[in-house]
């Protein structure tokens, strides 16, 4: 599913190359739920980055479901990120003047698809995170927790096979975080493959695996114990 | 297809999302284009009453005219026809039909009851309405009698009523030409205005009694007009009067004319290109405000960008392709100064109706299809040209980078 070998990513700037990634070897089967956790600085959204094709490596290949991602040109890596993968932010990344009904049809615009059947996607998506009743609101009318179950029914609404999040919990108080983690526990069970960037420890013991990166390398690679049925949720 | 129907309405909803900043930022485009429309519709107003104007004259009418070369102009001399002339077109040149010479009495003044006027007098024959397509409107014109019996008869023109105070029904009553009374007998209807020059401010008198005052010793300034037995033949008649007049005038051979001979639509012709060229010259400068308009919409697109890195980084991280942000962009520029140049169009047919009706005497304004066609394709265009720098900058944004920006 997600294949990278010797991944590198050096940034140029000025005089100075920083090493981002030095070297990544990761393999990240179908249905995985993977936390990506380090220190600020270590590489995890560089790394989330490739994966989510907003960015190329400098050397290594990427191989994602089947297809090598490093022979792609602008257009298809658009077309990747459109219909592979699906992003939530840790600033929830909406669109201020579109309603959340529209926000959630945005990305099935980009795959030519006629505006009805375009909402009826977008209106699914938004009853499967619980805000079917906000159709009409525009973003700033909603809490941080709802404007990020907008952002998880847009990452969802064109069935991605992979759910990258970065920080997803980082704007979020306790309570609506694990509303959200939650929600990642369904989207996990559905059968998709989910990548949660995180620096706390307790979003990532939602997760079946945990990746520690440092320095650009991953340091440590371990399966988490299976967690009880809402054992995370006092995790404070 | 679905995706630009998408980016039209994107773009829609940006720009009623900044209604007031659209509009300021259109405000250029929209004053070059309603000052586009304003002049055009002006200029062809007047250019199309003055077309209609010549039309009258037919398609058949010819002129002949004395012509003195710039040569000979500059050293005082001045050509003109002599009354010979007009017998050879008369009896020496074949297919020539109604022939009517015009005779300009020159510093003539006309008076009546101690009020004194000088419109144009000029002695002419009995054909001239027929000829000229003018004819009177009350009353009665010039007759062959008149003109044999060097009757002092007049028509006059409705400015010359007005400039001497006459009675509205003239009719009868005694007006002074120059040092002799001659009695009203006829109105020619309302011609208006050509370059400012009212064609109204007239005195018609029979051509042999302004022979007469004239003096046979003095060569007077005269045109002939005439028309051609069949239409087809206009051409051939020219050549076939220039070379009689050519003979009567003993011009040797190589030598230039001293006439010209002219078919009634060469003044049309002449006119229009004149006013083409009116057209072309307006056109050009009100091109550079139009210029200045697409500097104003490129300015604030790229500071639009700039503000809206995220929400483009938001859009390539959905999936958008360089092109679709590219068309989303372009889009808004040429909606943003279509919509300004179809207020300015509006506008600018406004304006040139009111300035028409509120200078007196002056021809309706006239705003020909093209016009507005070609004004609003023109602004739609100019937003596209100035809207590619902006657009394509938006397009190029790296989405990490985009999505980073604070």
């Amino acid at each position: 599913m997600i294949r990278l070998a010797g991944i590198v990513k050096r940034y140029v700037m000025g005089e100075e190359t920083l090493m981002a990634l030095a070297g990544v070897d990761l393999h990240i089967g179908r249905n995985e739920y993977v936390a990506l956790i380090g220190p600020s600085g270590s590489g995890k959204s560089t790394l989330m980055n490739l994966i989510g094709c907003l960015d190329t490596p400098s050397e290594g290949s990427y191989v994602l479901n089947g297809r090598d991602t490093s022979t792609m040109n602008d257009n298809e890596l658009a077309q990747v990120r459109n219909q592979e993968i699906g992003f939530v932010f840790q600033s929830f990344h909406l669109l201020p003047r579109l309603t959340v009904l529209e926000n959630v049809m945005q990305p099935l615009v980009y795959r030519g698809m006629p505006r009805a059947e375009r909402k009826v996607l977008a209106t699914q998506a938004l009853e499967q995170v619980g805000l079917g009743n906000r159709l009409g609101h525009r973003p700033n009318q909603l809490s941080g927790g709802q404007r990020q179950r907008v952002a998880v029914a847009r990452a969802l609404v064109g069935k991605p096979s992979i759910l990258l999040a970065d920080e997803p919990t980082g704007n979020l108080d306790s309570r609506t975080s694990a509303e959200i983690m939650a929600l990642f526990d369904e989207v996990h069970r559905s059968g998709q493959t989910v990548v949660v960037v995180t620096h706390e420890p307790d979003i990532a013991a939602y997760c079946e695996r945990t990746l520690r990166v440092n320095d650009g390398k991953i340091v440590q690679d371990t399966r988490n114990p299976p967690r009880v049925p809402g054992a995370g949720q006092g995790g404070h | 297809m679905y995706a630009f129907i998408e980016a039209f309405r994107a773009a829609l909803t940006s720009l009623m999302g900044h209604r007031m900043r659209s509009f300021l930022t259109t405000l250029g485009i929209l004053i070059g284009t309603a000052s586009v429309i304003a002049v055009v519709s002006l200029v062809q107003g007047f250019s199309k009453s003055i077309s209609d104007q010549f039309a009258d004259l037919g398609g058949s009418t010819l002129t002949l005219q004395a012509y003195t070369p710039f040569a000979e102009a500059s050293v005082g001399k001045e050509n003109r026809l002599s009354f010979n002339d007009v017998d050879t077109l008369r009896y020496r040149v074949t297919g020539v039909d109604q022939v009517v010479p015009t005779m300009f009495i020159p510093m003539a003044t006309a008076g009546y009851r101690g009020r004194a006027a000088s419109p144009q007098v000029l002695a002419t024959t009995a054909e001239y309405p027929a000829v000229r397509g003018n004819y009177p409107e009350k009353g009665r014109f010039i007759v062959a009698s008149d003109d044999v019996g060097r009757r002092r008869v007049a028509v006059i023109g409705a400015k010359v009523i007005e400039d001497l105070e006459l009675p509205d029904d003239p009719i009868g009553e005694f007006i002074r030409v120059g040092t002799e009374w001659f009695k009203v007998v006829g109105v020619m209807e309302k011609r208006g205005e050509i370059f400012g020059f009212n064609q109204d401010s007239i005195v018609l008198i029979p051509f042999d009694v302004g022979r007469a005052m004239t003096g046979n010793n003095v060569e007077p300034r005269m045109s002939v007009s005439f028309t051609a037995v069949s239409l087809e033949d206009v051409e051939a008649l020219r050549e076939r009067t220039k070379r009689a007049i050519r003979a009567s005038h003993k011009i040797r051979p190589g030598d230039e004319d001293d006439f010209r001979v002219e078919a009634a639509d060469s003044f049309v012709k002449q006119f229009e290109s004149i006013t083409a060229t009116a057209t072309a010259v307006l056109a050009g400068v009100v091109s550079i405000s139009l210029l200045v308009g697409g500097i104003g919409i490129m300015n604030i697109m790229l500071v639009s960008v700039t503000e809206r890195t995220r929400e483009i980084g938001i859009l390539k991280a959905l999936g958008a392709t360089r092109r679709d942000i590219l068309v989303q962009f372009l889009l808004e520029a040429g909606l943003l100064a279509l919509l300004g140049g179809l207020i300015g169009i509006v506008l600018g047919i406004g304006i040139g109706l009111g300035v028409a009706s509120l200078i007196p005497g002056f021809p309706p304004a006239s705003v020909p299809l093209w016009v507005i066609l070609a004004a609003a394709g023109f602004s739609a265009l100019v937003g596209v040209v100035f809207g590619i720098m902006p657009a394509s900058k938006a397009a190029s944004l790296d989405p990490i980078e985009a999505l980073r920006y604070e």
